[in-house]
C-alpha cells in the first residue's frame, strides 16, 4: 500500500508529445481513474507509472520514493491489461503464481495467497484449467487474480473491462470496486468510459489531449465541471451547449437564448455572472435532466417555453426529445406520461438553477 | 415480425446452400484429382527405389520388368547394415545433425527473441539481413568458405578440413537463418502485454524467454528444429567438398563415394542406402507432422 505522485510528468514519442506535464497525488487506499477519449494519454501515462515507458520529463513517486529509474518488477505494482494477457500455457493456478514463484516465495504460502484470491473472485473451481477453456469474464477474473496475489503497492488497470459485452462489464464493475473494498490497495484505472469511471473512482481525472482537464469526485465533475470539456464528456446523454448572451431589462439580468426566448436569471446565478461584458459570447450549459416538462407550478428559477419536438425516444423511465433552438440541437428528459410525440408541440421548463454559463471561445466554465 | 422474415428467407437459403455444396463437391473433385496426381509423381521413385532395392543385382542387370520383383531378397539390406563402413556414415550423420540442431536453436532462438522483442537500434535491418544471408546459395559459398578454412588451418594448425566437425561451423550458415526468421514471425505473433505481463510479474528477459516465449511459440520451435534437422541430414555439396576420407563422411556422400565403384553403379545397395537414410526424417515427421504443419502455417501468415 502506497501513495502514488506524479510531478510534471511528460513523454514525448519522436514527433508527438502524447502526454503534456501531468501533476497528480494519489492517497493511499485511494481509487483513481483516468478517463478521456481515445488517444489522449490515459495508457501512456498508466504505463509510465508501472516502469513500461520510460518517462521524457518530471518525476513519478511511489510511497514517497521516486521511482523514475526504478524497473517495473522493482516496483511492486500489478497490472490488469485490456485482453487479460493471460499465460495460454499455464493452468489458473500458475498464472496467478507465477510472479510469486519467481520470487521464491515459500510453497505453502503461495498456495494460500492464491487459494485466498481465487476465493475472493470466484475462481476457484476453475483453477486448474487453461486460459482458452474460459470465458472472457472468468479469464479477466484470472487476470486480477495474478494481480491481487502479488499484494502489491498499487493495482494499475487499463481498460480491463472494454473487451467483455455490455452486461458483464456492469457485472465485472461491481465486481472491481467489491475487491476494492475488500483489499484497499491503491489503485489506477483507465477508461474510455465514463460510466465507469463514475461508478468505480473515488476520484476521477479527466484527461484531454495529453493534459488533465479536471480532478474530482464524481459529483464534483458532474454538477462543477471546470471546461466545456469535461462538461460534455461527463453524463449521458451529453450537456447540452446553447448560445447565449447576457442582457439587463429593467434592472434584472437575462439570458438570451434565441430571439423569442429569453429568462430572468435566479438572484445567485445573477449575482455571479453580474460582471461579465453583456458582448461576451458565450454558452449556456445545461444537462437533460433540468429541461424536463412543463407544470403549473414551477419553483423558483425555474422558467417554461415552448418548442416544436424533432424526434422523441421512450426509454421506458423516461422520454429523450430532442429540439432545435436557432437550429442548436438539444435534448430533454421528459416524463414517460407528459405527451410528447414526435413532430408536436411541447411545453418544456429549464432549471437555471443547475445552469452553467460557459466563454465560448475559451471554454472555461464561469 | 421477425419469424416472417425468417419464413420468407428460408427457401432462397435452400438454394444458396445447394449451390455452395454443389461448388464443394467440385472443388473437391479437383482436389482429388490433383492431389492423385502429385501424390504418383512424388511417390513413383521411392516406389522404384524400394523394388530395386530389394532386386538381386543380377535381377537389376537382367533385362526384366524393371517395376517387379520377382526374386525378392534382402541381401542388400543385410550387407549394408553390417557393413561398418555404412552404420559409421549412419553414425556421422546423426552427430553432424544432432549438434547443428542444437547449434541452430542456441542461436536462432535468443537471436529471434531479441529482434522481436528488444528494439535496439539497428533490429530491424538485422533482423531483414539475417533472412538475406539465407538466400545466397551454398553453390556460391562453398569455394569462399573452404578458402577461409584452409586459411585458419595454416594460421592456427588446427585443422578442420576432412574432419566431418568441420560441418559443424559450415551448416548453421544454412540452418541459423531460416530458423531465427521462423522464430521471429513466431514472437512476434505473440502479443506484447504478454512480455510486458511477465516483466511486471518480475521475470528477467532470460526469463521471460523460457519461460513465457519458448512455451507458447513451442509449434515454431519444433517447426524450426525439423527444418534444421533435414538441412544438415540431407545437406550433400558441403559435405562432399569438404570431407573425403571414408570415416570422415556423412550419409548421402558416404553413399555415393563408395557404391559407386569407377563406373561400376551398386544399384541395389544405392537404393538400400538411400532409403535407409530417408528413414530418420521420416519417422520424425511422422511424429510431429501435426505441429510442423502448424509451425509453417503460423509462420506463414505472421512474418
Ligand atoms: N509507441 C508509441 N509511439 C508513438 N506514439 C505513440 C506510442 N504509443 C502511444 N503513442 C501516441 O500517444 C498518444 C496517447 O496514446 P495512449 O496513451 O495509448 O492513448 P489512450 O488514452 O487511448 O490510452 C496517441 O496519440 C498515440 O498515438
Ligand atoms: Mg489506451
Amino acid at each position: 500500500m502506497a501513495d502514488v505522485a506524479l510531478r510534471k510528468v511528460v513523454k514525448r514519442y519522436d514527433d508527438v508529445e502524447a502526454v503534456r506535464g501531468i501533476d497528480l497525488d494519489i492517497a493511499d487506499h485511494e481509487f483513481i481513474v483516468l478517463v478521456g477519449p481515445s488517444g489522449c494519454g490515459k495508457s501512456t501515462t498508466l504505463r509510465m507509472i508501472a516502469g513500461l515507458e520510460d518517462i521524457s520529463d518530471g518525476d513519478i513517486m511511489i510511497g514517497g520514493d521516486v521511482v523514475n529509474d526504478v524497473p517495473p518488477k522493482d516496483r511492486d505494482i500489478a497490472m490488469v491489461f485490456q485482453n487479460y494477457a493471460l499465460y495460454p500455457h499455464m493452468t489458473v493456478a500458475e498464472n496467478m503464481s507465477f510472479g510469486l514463484r519467481l520470487k521464491h516465495y515459500p510453497k505453502a504460502e503461495i498456495k494460500a495467497r492464491v487459494t485466498e484470491a481465487a476465493r475472493l473472485l470466484d475462481i476457484t473451481d476453475l483453477i486448474d484449467r487453461k486460459p482458452k477453456q474460459l470465458s472472457g469474464g472468468q479469464r479477466q477474473r484470472v487476470a486480477m487474480g495474478r494481480a491481487i496475489v502479488r499484494n502489491p503497492k498499487v493495482f494499475l488497470f487499463d481498460e480491463p473491462l472494454s473487451n467483455l459485452d455490455a452486461k458483464l462489464r456492469v457485472q465485472m464493475r461491481i465486481e472491481i470496486k467489491k475487491v476494492h473494498q475488500k483489499v484497499r490497495t491503491t489503485t489506477v484505472y483507465v477508461t474510455h468510459d465514463q460510466v465507469e469511471a463514475m461508478t468505480l473512482a473515488d476520484r476521477v481525472v479527466v484527461m484531454n489531449k495529453g493534459r488533465i482537464e479536471q480532478i474530482g469526485t464524481p459529483n464534483e465533475l458532474y454538477h462543477k465541471p471546470a471546461t466545456r470539456f469535461v462538461a460534455g464528456f461527463i453524463g449521458s446523454p451529453a450537456m447540452n451547449f446553447i448560445p447565449c448572451r447576457l442582457e439587463e431589462v429593467g434592472g434584472t439580468l437575462q439570458i438570451r437564448l434565441t430571439d423569442r426566448i429569453a429568462f430572468a436569471l435566479p438572484p445567485a446565478r445573477a449575482a455571479r455572472y453580474n460582471s461579465l461584458p453583456r458582448t461576451e459570447k458565450l454558452l449556456l450549459g445545461i444537462r437533460p435532466e433540468h429541461l424536463t416538462e412543463s407544470h403549473a407550478h414551477l419553483g423558483p428559477g425555474i422558467e417554461s417555453f415552448d418548442t416544436v419536438l424533432d424526434v422523441t425516444e421512450p426509454m421506458g423511465m423516461e422520454t429523450l426529445v430532442y429540439f432545435g433552438l436557432d437550429g442548436t440541437p438539444v435534448c430533454g428528459r421528459v416524463d414517460p406520461n407528459a405527451g410528447a410525440k414526435d413532430g408536436a408541440p411541447m411545453r418544456l421548463a429549464m432549471d437555471l438553477n443547475n445552469m452553467h454559463l460557459l466563454n465560448e471561445a475559451t471554454g472555461v466554465v464561469l | 415480425m421477425s419469424s416472417v422474415t425468417i419464413d420468407k428467407a428460408a427457401p432462397t437459403r435452400t438454394v444458396k446452400y445447394g449451390s455452395m455444396s454443389r461448388d464443394r463437391k467440385w472443388a473437391l473433385r479437383w482436389s482429388y484429382f490433383f492431389l492423385t496426381l502429385f501424390a504418383i509423381f512424388s511417390l513413383l521413385p521411392p516406389i522404384y527405389m524400394l523394388i530395386t532395392s530389394l532386386k538381386s543385382s543380377a535381377e537389376i542387370s537382367a533385362a526384366t520388368n524393371p517395376w517387379w520383383v520377382f526374386h525378392p531378397t534382402l541381401e542388400n539390406y543385410v550387407g549394408l547394415l553390417t557393413s561398418n563402413q555404412f552404420l559409421r556414415f549412419f553414425w556421422n550423420s546423426a552427430l553432424v545433425s544432432i549438434f547443428v540442431v542444437t547449434i541452430t536453436m542456441l542461436i536462432s532462438v535468443p537471436a529471434a527473441f531479441a529482434l522481436a522483442r528488444m528494439r535496439f537500434w539497428g533490429s530491424a535491418t538485422l533482423a531483414t539481413g539475417v533472412f538475406l544471408t539465407y538466400l545466397i546459395p551454398d553453390s556460391l559459398l562453398f569455394i569462399p568458405l573452404f578458402k577461409v578454412f584452409a586459411l585458419f588451418g595454416d594460421w592456427t594448425g588446427i585443422q578442420l578440413i576432412n574432419r566431418w566437425y568441420v560441418l559443424l561451423f559450415i551448416y548453421p550458415t544454412l540452418t541459423v537463418p531460416f530458423c531465427t526468421w521462423i522464430m521471429i514471425g513466431y514472437f512476434a505473433s505473440i502479443p506484447k502485454e504478454l512480455d510486458e505481463a511477465a516483466i511486471i510479474d518480475g521475470a528477467s528477459w532470460f526469463q521471460t524467454l523460457t519461460r513465457i516465449f519458448i512455451p507458447v511459440a513451442l509449434p515454431g520451435l519444433i517447426a524450426a528444429t525439423i527444418f534444421a534437422f533435414t538441412v544438415s541430414w540431407a545437406q550433400f555439396l558441403y559435405p562432399l567438398v569438404f570431407t573425403t576420407s571414408t570415416d570422415q563422411l556423412v550419409l548421402p556422400v558416404g553413399i555415393i563415394t563408395t557404391l559407386i565403384k569407377g563406373d561400376v553403379f551398386n544399384w541395389g545397395q544405392i537404393m538400400t542406402g538411400a532409403l535407409l537414410g530417408a528413414a530418420p526424417p521420416l519417422i520424425i515427421y511422422a511424429f510431429l507432422m501435426d505441429y510442423y504443419i502448424a509451425g509453417l502455417t503460423a509462420g506463414a501468415t505472421k512474418g
